[in-house]
């Protein structure tokens, strides 16, 4: 498709356009619209969960957001232009979302639009962020970016997806936890991602899923089906999201107890934002998790990333500094901070002016490949795949120990790599 | 003469109106016109039989669903009304046993149905796409030519449905039928003697209002390109009936403003306060409390009796 | 669960009952109820049975406190009219979700038991704190039943319940019973929430699912029928047990959900309703 594609028509919005920069022109001269071009400040727009069932999140992903929006401001803006995010919240609602989106990009001209999380509010608002042709990156840890179900508009710089992440968990756990595997998952679109990705992954570290626990989304008591679980498994994977998994992290040690168990492994999406000292949970010490960054800060922590802890006002412990009950949601945020960073690095390198460059400016993200760690990646370095729009980076395995979280295993980048399932380069604008 | 001439001044402003509004509200106002569409056939079954359900959901999702998934073989043209006659299917079969119940009995009845509907839909993951859904192909979405991805096809797409539903909801309600149909929200033992099946008409009033709802479905797949169990849960079974009541219920433009009056309410409160659910509960409140019978019906209380 | 859901739903039947208002707010009421007992708790010295005891007083009353009052500046203005009430508590239940929100929080936030007890059977462990849970709610609903059939406030309660009119004009002060009934409503789904709330969190959105299973068991058990409504609590918390243990843990809600509505189509009035 040609470039000018566009504006190739001139629609009604067009000539409303044309005619108010004919005004412009007219009272302030052609120059004087230059300066206001160059020196005003970029607008970026962010999706924000702050209200529905993202809202533990959201909170989180909006502190991550402003202070490295301070640190960028401090570091001079981007080409030289001061930065400016407007949050605007969705509900977690896929059609709030997308009138978010709209709202963000035509009514207050944002460059660029990013933030969301939840799979849903992101798939329900790719389609319009692609019809009305701005820059969508999400952090989300969804596969809908990389499964080639969206568009050319919506990229996932930031954080690794969830094929990735689980397909790079297979050989640590069939190798040091052991071979035969019960999921229990919840059974909707994100546990579905786990099942098909993670019981392939086992397979072909030659182990074995004996048994899938999918748990209806309304279900608020989980003890009745634990008795499923085979009595022969060696290891227990579980994920589960929502208000209600503390219960069912809580069911599960009280149906374990002292007795005999299994190995233990769980996401930590289990746990975001949820103390583990809490009451109950004192059945996972010596059981494992993954984690996409450490919540408690490890003794090898980079310098970068202290910064970035003290930054957003997290403590050692991955709490809050204000209050040490408020817990981070340390596993994800950190791609709001780097998605930031990734439309700096984008901008500058697109020569990005105005919002008639954002095609330019996907082009550059797309030709993106290594992010070295730093102050601008506090989680590591990555690796970002321009065809699929999907970044991966390593991935950690820590063990309970006291209410602490300690790393025991890095994952390398290849671990959760698999082959390209689409090529947006391809595709039009 | 004279509610037929407000109507089609409605329409025509909205027509008029596309001159003038920003890009933001553009598209927007296709939106509440599309949902407007759900909300009237929302009103048909609850403002005009006296049916309350809390199960709407489910003929919109049917609709929704039968089009999103038809157009990933057939043409838009033909899995529109696809849409639409599965919305009316739906609320024929959940009509065939609701309709045996009544009152609050009715309304719990049909919100079963809708959260057994959601829970379907989430069970075929596969199919469905589950709690995620999935989008709609932009080749998908031309209607015989006309690019619904794009903000003029897409507006003109929800008036001329919008403008067809609402003059159709006109000729309904100032129907024989339609006074049958207020006659059994008003007192259905009497209507009963005078001859007329309850049954029946309610069955016939369910079925049309899951005709709207489906069709409100359909377009709402095919012009915003997204297909979601969220749309097919409880809250989507609530919100039409707020609409109504916020326009008025039993009047034909209610609806339309109920659902304008809402968005722009949400929308507003949104960028003054981080707590708009507060403002949202508020106005509701205020509203029960100084205007119950909503706008429309306030209106028409207060002298423009005439407003059908 | 059905114990709880028992005590949730009776609360709803009684409104329901005696005030013939559809109450969406109900579950925001037992919402309230964990959080409450989340702050109280947690400002509570000493060990955690008094906290909890303290929670299991002031808790209920102050969400009755909440609801009595929303029974004064709302509802009794609008002359309890059905659809009016529906529309006044679906708007109620968005400001008390939002001021959970602000004042509280998004997270998730467990409260301690009053104490430990875990029972190990050989092959699996059960929660003690579950079955005094169990026995928590079977006594106060027999102390609900007590008032309602021998006390005189149940008396009143009923005569407001049958005939309106001829208890006003026996002296009864209808608008007085409407508010202690519909704070009573909200209190018993605070209790049923202080109980749970040690085994489930205190979480703003939580108000959602109870509704919805309250609902679905007043109707069953037969509206304001509290013998009925206990039944029907019993008979939902197996039924979708025993459905989950033949079928995929989902198609058992689906079914489940199916033949409680089928429940309703062929039974009406419910399994203990007086026949309309």
């Amino acid at each position: 498709m040609k470039p000018q594609m566009i504006n190739a028509t001139p629609s009604r919005r067009s000539v409303l356009k044309g005619l108010t920069a004919g005004g412009a022109l007219a009272v302030g001269g052609f120059p004087g619209f230059l300066q206001a071009q160059s020196s005003a400040p970029i607008k970026l727009g962010f999706q924000l969960h702050r209200t529905g069932i993202g809202a533990a999140y959201g909170r989180w992903y909006e502190r991550t957001t402003q202070a490295a929006l301070k640190r960028l401001n401090e570091a001079g803006g981007i080409n030289g232009r001061p930065v400016e995010v407007i949050f605007e919240d969705d509900g977690t609602d896929p059609k709030r979302g997308s009138e978010v989106v709209e709202k963000l990009a035509s009514q207050h001209g944002c460059d660029a639009i990013f933030g969301p999380l939840f799979s849903h509010v992101v798939i329900g608002s790719a389609p319009r962020a692609g019809e009305l042709k701005v820059p969508y990156l999400v952090c989300s840890e969804g596969f809908h970016v990389a499964s080639g179900m969206l568009n050319r508009w919506t990229l996932q710089p930031g954080i690794t997806d969830v094929r990735a992440q689980v397909t790079a968990m297979a050989p640590w756990v069939t190798q040091t936890l052991g071979k035969k595997v019960t999921m229990v998952f919840p059974d909707y679109a994100f546990g579905h991602d786990h099942r098909d990705f993670f019981t392939a992954a086992v397979e072909a570290q030659g182990g074995e899923v004996i048994a899938q626990l999918a748990i209806p989304p309304t279900e608020t008591s989980f003890t009745r089906y634990f008795p499923r679980i085979p009595a022969e498994t060696e290891v227990l994977y579980h994920v589960m999201v929502g208000p209600a998994v503390l219960t069912f992290v809580k069911e599960l040690g009280e149906f374990y107890g002292s007795g005999e168990k299994p190995q233990i492994f769980g996401f930590i999406d289990s746990l975001e934002a949820v103390d583990l000292a809490s009451p109950g949970l004192e059945f996972l010490e010596g059981t494992h998790f993954w984690e996409g960054q450490c919540r408690t800060q490890q003794p090898d922590a980079t310098e970068a990333e202290i910064a970035y802890r003290a930054a957003v006002g997290v403590d050692a412990n991955g709490a809050s500094v204000a209050d040490p009950k408020d817990i981070s949601t340390y596993s994800h945020m950190f791609s709001c901070w780097e998605t930031l960073f990734i439309l700096k690095a984008g901008m500058e390198a697109a020569g990005y002016q105005s919002t008639a460059d954002r095609k330019k400016l996907v082009e550059a993200i797309e030709a993106m490949t290594t992010m070295s760690a730093g102050t601008e990646h506090p989680q590591g370095d990555k690796r970002f795949n321009g065809k699929t729009h999907q970044v991966f980076g390593h991935q950690f395995i820590s063990r309970v120990e006291g209410g602490k979280l300690i790393r025991v295993h890095t994952t390398s980048l290849e671990d959760g790599m698999y082959d390209d399932m689409v090529d947006y380069t391809t595709q039009s604008f | 003469m004279k509610a037929l001439a407000l109507h089609l001044a409605l329409i025509g402003a909205l027509l008029a109106v596309q001159v003038v509004l920003p890009p933001y509200h553009y598209t927007n106002v296709a939106r509440v016109m599309v949902l407007a569409v759900y909300a009237m056939g929302y009103n048909i079954a609850f403002g005009y039989t006296g049916l309350l359900s809390l199960g709407h959901a489910l003929f919109f999702a049917a609709g929704m669903y039968a089009t999103g998934l038809a157009v990933h073989s057939a043409p838009a043209l033909l899995a529109l009304p696809l849409g639409m006659l599965a919305g009316a299917a739906m609320a024929l079969a959940v009509g065939l046993l609701a309709l045996r119940t009544a009152g609050v009995a009715f309304m719990i009845v049909t919100l079963m149905f809708a959260q057994a509907g959601y829970l379907t839909i989430l069970y075929y993951g596969p199919v469905t796409g589950g709690d995620e859904g999935f989008v709609l192909a932009r080749e998908a979405r031309m209607l015989a030519g006309l690019d619904l991805s794009a903000d003029g096809p897409r507006y003109l797409t929800a008036l001329a449905i919008f403008g067809v539903a609402l003059l159709a909801n006109l000729a309904l309600v100032r129907s024989g039928f339609g006074r049958v149909m207020v006659a059994m929200r008003e007192n259905e033992e009497r209507s009963r003697m005078l001859g007329y099946d309850p049954f029946r008409t309610k069955l016939i009033a369910l079925t049309l209002s899951g005709l709207y709802s489906g069709t409100a479905g359909a377009a709402y797949a095919l012009m915003f390109g997204y297909v979601g169990a969220s749309f097919a849960a409880i809250q989507y079974s609530i919100l039409p009936l707020l609409w109504v009541l916020l326009g008025g219920a039993g009047t034909v433009l209610g609806p339309f403003f109920g659902a304008l009056l809402m968005f722009y309410l949400i929308d507003l409160s949104s960028s003054v306060t981080d707590a708009s659910n507060l403002v949202v509960g508020v106005a509701l409140l205020v509203l029960v409390l100084f205007a119950p019978k909503g706008i429309l019906g306030t209106i028409r209380e207060r002298g423009a009796r005439w407003l059908p | 669960m059905a114990a709880v859901l028992a005590l949730t739903a009776v609360g709803l039947s009684l409104v329901f009952g005696v005030m013939r208002v559809v109450n969406v707010a109900h579950g925001e009421f037992f919402m309230l109820g964990a959080v409450a007992a989340w702050f109280v708790t947690s400002w509570m010295p000493g060990p955690p049975w008094l906290g909890f005891v303290a929670t299991l007083l002031l808790a209920p009353l102050a969400v009755a406190a909440v609801a009595a009052l929303a029974d004064r500046l709302v509802l009794k203005r609008l002359n309890y009219d059905p659809e009016a009430t529906i529309v006044a508590t679906i708007g109620l239940l968005y400001i008390l979700q939002q001021a959970a929100l602000s004042l509280y929080g998004p997270d998730a936030r467990p409260v301690p038991a009053p104490f430990e007890l875990r029972l190990q059977l050989p092959w699996f462990g059960y929660s003690g704190y579950k079955l005094f849970v169990v026995a928590a709610a079977g006594l106060v609903l027999l102390a609900v039943w007590l008032i309602m059939t021998r006390s005189r406030i149940g008396l009143v309660m009923r005569a407001t319940q049958i005939d309106r009119p001829t208890a006003q004009a026996f002296g009864i002060d209808v608008d007085r019973v409407y508010a202690g009934v519909f704070a009573m409503g909200a209190g018993l789904a605070a209790i049923a929430a202080v109980l749970i709330v040690p085994i489930q969190q205190a979480h703003y959105l939580m108000g959602g699912d109870p509704l919805l299973l309250s609902f679905i068991v007043v109707i069953i058990g037969g509206l304001g029928s509290l013998r009925g409504t206990l039944v029907a609590a019993l008979l939902i918390g197996l039924s979708d047990g025993v459905i989950s243990v033949f079928y995929a843990p989902t198609l058992a809600k689906i079914l489940a959900t199916l033949f409680v509505a089928l429940v309703l189509v062929f039974r009406p009035q419910g399994l203990f309703g007086a026949k309309a």
